[in-house]
Order: structure tokens, then C-alpha cells, then sequence
């Protein structure tokens, strides 16, 4: 495999066992994505962005082929190398957000740097600097509960870029939002994109996420139907 | 570190549910642990009573006595042994001569035992005393379960008929000198304590005993020939087979308490799982492996039985502290439990049962927390994050 890549697949293959029958939800796929792509699977439900981007982000393994994510293959991971992955690398943003309930804004951001032993002072300065990247500095003491859609997303957005991964990983991020909040948001993660030169792979059939994207892969019954590098407008979406 | 911390929040989060989780556990605890030192409180205060009342520091018993077989009492007396007599005439140990009689208190026939006691001992306890007043009546001693009974009181006269060494019957009329308030039975129902010399006079065994009971602080003189001693193993045997039996009682309730505390306990921890499956999937999102996510849920519902202590503590203290300093006044109408106590048991705690039961709910409450927990060993990050087990 070549390594220039952050992410490689390969004629991957994922296959569900459905009472007798199986159900192929990704069918040899072969994709790769350099450092700071902003692409996007898009697809109708059941087309298999989720089962790729869950096998790129090591929650699931595939049925054949390979995965590579940061030079480790997924397939060959414990479950302990596998959380490692995700621990270091690997940033998720959900549709339903999945805050922790009991934490504060802060204390959710601030979550993954305790998993990942930093030390206090820089943990902190970390904290401070994503809620003021994402406009959470006056809600920091707010718990889940008391953000609104779009502060959750972003506190989510929050908590997915505070440990600076290398790849982030958006499941619908924009489903539970009303148009202003995805617009707010799809920024926010256009200007992380340039500045921490993440890479973003979003799953999505919304419009206004394809919008920003600067790479859509359409995937239609598990298969690669079109792959195409899309030109952004100037403020990272196209009008 | 960062597992407990979380658990801290989920389990204050959860709100009134830990709460009340942790207050069933602690009425377990608190409730053995009280139950243990009151049963601790009476064998102490039972045995203290007994020794102090009856057994001494043990009992030289004749050889043909045997206080539960009314039939050895005819032979079961003879004449003491040098060291025995010795010990006697030191004020170290005191004889008791043990044998049948009839009293007939208001028209009424009630086998009693005749002991008699030195009145000027002062081995035991009991207010002996008051037997030394002269005169023809029989100055007789008797306890208040007795006076009760037979409907005796102090100053009463009561006929006492007893055969004599020869088997001929003879009768005298007692007065009750005193009525004494004991907690043990054994000294009180259905007897009648009279002057020893009185005794051995009445019933022709000039200079003889059924028993010598020795002094707290003095040690057997070895075997004597006719005698057989009886230490305080054997003479407490009861009471601590009792003791034993009232403990399984304990035992049980503790167990149906401690049942609800972790039924509770295990509830919370499968509705937890059941409804914390999509936040499990995020953590394992986030890095966690699934043995973290079961230390974390394990370490919740342990976290239960920490503040079922402190729980416990908050009400538990102030509790013991009131029962150590007053005492547990027995409801009217108890008789000891079947134990040799006064009206009022003061609960014995210790360091070691208080860490012991403490423990044990600490653990008992970490194996129900972690038993629901064994399903996430098979749970897949995707099917947490949809919500699903796998």
C-alpha cells in the first residue's frame, strides 16, 4: 500500500448476515484520501457510507479487502489497537451529537485529552482554545441538556478537533440542525480544515453539507458509482 | 482516574435512583452492624452477669451432681477437699449445697431448690447478706421471676418442706428476707437461697456441698478426687450456643436486606446498560475498549455500596452512639431473649465489625455491579452507536 495516504481501502467488502441471507453493504470499494481532504460519501440510506466510514474509523472491520487508516491495517487490529486508533487519530462527529449528559461543555471537550493522559496546563489552554474556535466560551459550564441543537453540534465538533486528530469523521453531523446552525457549522469545520489541515470525511445526503465538500464520492448499493473533486465557493461553500 | 471521576458524575447524575440505591444498601449495613453488636452486647453483658452471678471462675462440681438431673441431688453432696476448704476459708471460693424442697406459697404446692450460701461470701454477686438475720424462721433470698410466680414478697412467710439426709420429710417456715433483681434465670426461677450452715443442719450434711464456686481471679487447684471442675467454657456453653443460634437469625436477615440493597443494584445496572448503550458507543468512539467501559459501569454500581457507607454513616453514628451511651431497652414482657440480661442490652462495637460488614457489602455490591456488565464483552462500537447489543 502506498503510504502517502492517510486513508487506503481496497476492493473493501462488508457483508451483514440477515436471518439466511446476507446483505452486502459495501461491495469492493477502493478509495484513498490524502492529509486535509474535505470529501464526502454521499448516497441514499443503505448505500454503505456509514459501514465505510465506521470500518475507516476502526469501529468495524470488513468482510474482505483491506483498510488502512494512518498505516495500520483495520483489519488486523485488537480491540485495544483499535481504540488506540480512534484515542490518537481519529475524530467522530455523530448526527445525534452523543454528548456525555453528566458532563459540562468543558468537561466533555476536555474528555478525550484525559483518555489520552495530557498533561493539565496544556489540556486546558486546549479546551479554551476549541470553545473559542467554536464560539462555546460563554457555554463552557453548560451541561447537554441546556445547549441548544446547534451549540451541541458544535461542543460534538468540539470534542472531535480538541486532540487535533488527523482524520475527523462526520456521520450526518448536520441532520438535527435547522439550516442556519449547518451553515455555522459547515464553516466552522471548513476553517478547522485549513487551519489544523485536518482531513473531514462526512457520510451525508444533505445538500448543504455537499455543498462545502471538495470531494464527493457517490456510492450507490455499496459501490463506488462516482468519485469527483468539486470546486469550493470563497467561503468554502459553493453558492 | 478518569473512570472514576465519570462514574462520580453518572452516579450523582442519576439522581434520586443512587440515592435511594444507596439507602437500601446502607439499612443492610447499618442494620447487620447494629444486629451484631447487640448480639456481641448481650453475650458479653450475659456472660458478665453469669460469671459474676453464678459461675464464678468456674465450678468444682461433687461427682454425682448434676444440676439437670433432679435424681443425682440426693447423693449429689459430700464433704470438700483440703484445697477447696482452703480456698473457702480465704473468702476465694464459696460452697453451695443444692437440694429438693416443696414450698406451699398461698395454698399453693411449688417444687423449688433449696441452695444454700454462705451469707458472708463475697464471690458471687448475689446478695447474700441478708440471710444472716437470726431467729427460727428460715431467712430465704429469692429472685424476682420467683417472687413473681409464686406471688412471694419481702417480709413473706412461706412453708418449705425437704427430706432430710435419712429420707424423712421435715418442714420449717420461711421468710423472705429479700427479693433480689437478677437478669439470670438460673439463680432466680424456682428457687430459694437459705444460710448454708441452716441447710446442712436441715438436711443432716453438716459440712458438705453440691458445688464450690471459685473466685474471678482464682485458678483450679487440679483435679480433686469426687470433684470434677467445670470451667467457663463448658458452664458458658449455652449461652453461646444461643448467642450462635440468635446469629443465624442475623445472618438471615442481613441477607434478605442485603437481597433487596443488590436487586436494586442490579436493576439500575441493567437498566443502565439497557439505556446507555449509544454513550457506550461513543466512548468506544473515543478511544475506550470495552474493558474500560466495564470498569466504568462496575465502578458506578460499586460506587453505590461507598455511598450506601456514607449513608449509612449519617444516620448510622449518631444511632449507635445514642444505644452505646443508653442502651436497648428491651420491650416490657421480654425475658432476654432466652439470654441471662437485664432490661436494657448495651450494643458492643468494634473497629473489626464495623470494617468487616463494611467490606463485605463493598464487595457483594462490586460482583452484582459487574455481573450485568459482562454482556458489553461482546458489544460492537456500531451496534452501541445505533443504539443496539449485539
Amino acid at each position: 500500500m502506498d503510504n502517502s495516504y492517510l486513508i487506503k481501502t481496497e476492493n473493501l467488502s462488508k457483508v451483514y448476515p440477515m436471518g439466511r441471507t446476507q446483505i452486502k453493504a459495501l461491495n469492493q470499494v477502493s478509495l484513498s484520501f490524502k492529509r486535509g481532504e474535505f470529501a464526502g460519501l454521499v448516497g441514499p440510506s443503505g448505500s454503505g457510507k456509514t459501514t465505510l466510514l465506521n470500518i475507516i474509523g476502526s469501529l468495524d472491520v470488513p468482510s474482505q479487502g483491506s483498510a488502512q487508516v494512518m498505516g495500520l491495517k483495520v483489519e488486523k487490529l485488537t480491540h485495544r489497537e483499535a481504540a488506540g486508533l480512534r484515542n490518537r487519530h481519529i475524530g467522530f462527529i455523530f448526527q445525534t451529537f452523543n454528548l456525555l449528559p453528566v458532563y459540562t461543555a468543558y468537561e466533555n471537550i476536555e474528555f478525550p485529552l484525559l483518555l489520552l493522559r495530557m498533561p493539565s496546563i496544556e489540556r486546558r489552554k486546549a479546551v479554551r482554545e476549541a470553545l473559542e474556535w467554536l464560539g462555546l466560551a460563554d457555554r463552557a459550564k453548560s451541561k447537554p441538556a441546556q445547549l441548544s441543537g446547534g451549540e451541541s453540534q458544535r461542543v460534538a465538533i468540539a470534542r472531535a478537533v480538541v486532540k487535533r486528530p488527523a482524520i475527523l469523521l462526520a456521520d450526518e453531523p448536520t441532520a438535527n440542525l435547522d439550516a442556519e446552525n449547518s451553515h455555522h457549522i459547515l464553516q466552522t469545520m471548513v476553517a478547522l480544515n485549513k487551519e489544523l489541515g485536518t482531513t473531514f470525511l462526512f457520510a451525508t445526503h444533505d445538500e448543504k453539507v455537499i455543498n462545502y465538500l471538495r470531494r464527493k464520492i457517490v456510492l450507490v448499493d455499496g459501490k463506488v458509482a462516482r468519485d469527483e473533486i468539486l470546486l469550493p465557493g470563497p467561503e468554502g461553500g459553493r453558492p | 482516574m478518569i473512570l472514576l471521576r465519570l462514574a462520580i458524575k453518572n452516579l450523582i447524575g442519576a439522581g434520586i435512583r443512587s440515592w435511594l440505591n444507596a439507602f437500601v444498601i446502607s439499612l443492610a449495613l447499618v442494620a447487620s452492624i447494629w444486629n451484631q453488636s447487640l448480639l456481641l452486647g448481650t453475650d458479653e453483658q450475659s456472660t458478665r452477669a453469669s460469671t459474676e452471678a453464678e459461675y464464678g471462675n468456674g465450678q468444682y462440681w461433687q461427682e454425682s451432681y448434676d444440676p439437670l438431673d433432679p435424681l443425682s441431688l440426693d447423693n449429689g453432696h459430700s464433704l470438700l477437699p483440703a484445697p477447696l476448704e482452703r480456698l473457702v476459708g480465704e473468702g476465694r471460693a464459696t460452697p453451695i449445697l443444692v437440694t429438693q424442697a416443696t414450698i406451699y406459697p398461698q395454698g399453693r404446692m411449688r417444687s423449688v431448690l433449696l441452695k444454700g450460701i454462705d451469707p458472708a461470701q463475697k464471690v458471687l454477686s448475689i446478695p447474700s447478706a441478708g440471710l444472716a438475720a437470726e431467729g427460727e424462721e428460715l431467712p430465704a433470698l429469692i429472685g424476682g421471676r420467683m417472687a413473681k410466680a409464686s406471688g412471694l414478697r419481702e417480709g413473706d412467710t412461706v412453708m418449705v418442706r425437704w427430706r432430710e439426709a435419712g429420707g424423712a420429710f421435715n418442714a420449717l417456715e420461711a421468710r423472705i428476707v429479700r427479693v433480689m433483681s437478677t437478669s439470670i434465670q438460673s439463680i432466680d426461677m424456682n428457687q430459694l437461697w437459705v444460710p448454708l450452715d441452716r441447710l446442712q443442719t436441715m438436711t443432716r450434711l453438716e459440712g458438705q456441698a453440691s458445688l464450690v464456686v471459685l473466685g474471678r481471679d482464682v485458678a483450679a487447684v487440679g483435679p480433686q478426687a469426687g470433684w470434677s471442675f467445670k470451667d467457663l467454657g463448658f458452664l458458658l456453653k449455652d449461652i453461646r450456643e444461643l448467642v450462635e443460634t440468635k446469629n443465624v437469625g442475623r445472618i438471615v436477615m442481613f441477607t434478605i436486606l442485603m437481597l433487596l440493597g443488590m436487586l436494586a443494584v442490579f436493576d439500575t445496572q441493567v437498566l443502565s446498560i439497557f439505556r446507555r448503550r449509544k454513550e457506550m458507543g461513543m466512548l468506544m468512539a473515543l478511544g475506550f475498549t470495552r474493558g474500560q467501559v466495564i470498569r466504568l459501569f462496575t465502578l458506578e454500581g460499586a460506587l453505590h455500596g461507598i455511598l450506601a457507607v456514607v449513608v449509612g454513616a449519617i444516620y448510622g453514628i449518631p444511632l449507635m452512639i445514642y444505644f452505646y451511651r443508653h442502651g436497648y431497652v428491651l420491650p416490657s414482657g421480654t425475658e432476654g431473649f432466652g439470654f441471662s440480661i437485664g432490661e436494657t442490652i448495651y450494643p458492643v462495637l468494634s473497629v473489626g465489625l464495623v470494617l468487616s460488614v463494611t467490606l463485605l457489602v463493598l464487595v457483594v455490591t462490586t460482583i452484582v455491579s459487574f455481573l450485568p456488565t459482562r454482556r458489553i464483552a461482546k458489544l460492537k462500537p456500531t451496534d452501541a452507536l445505533r443504539g443496539r447489543f449485539s
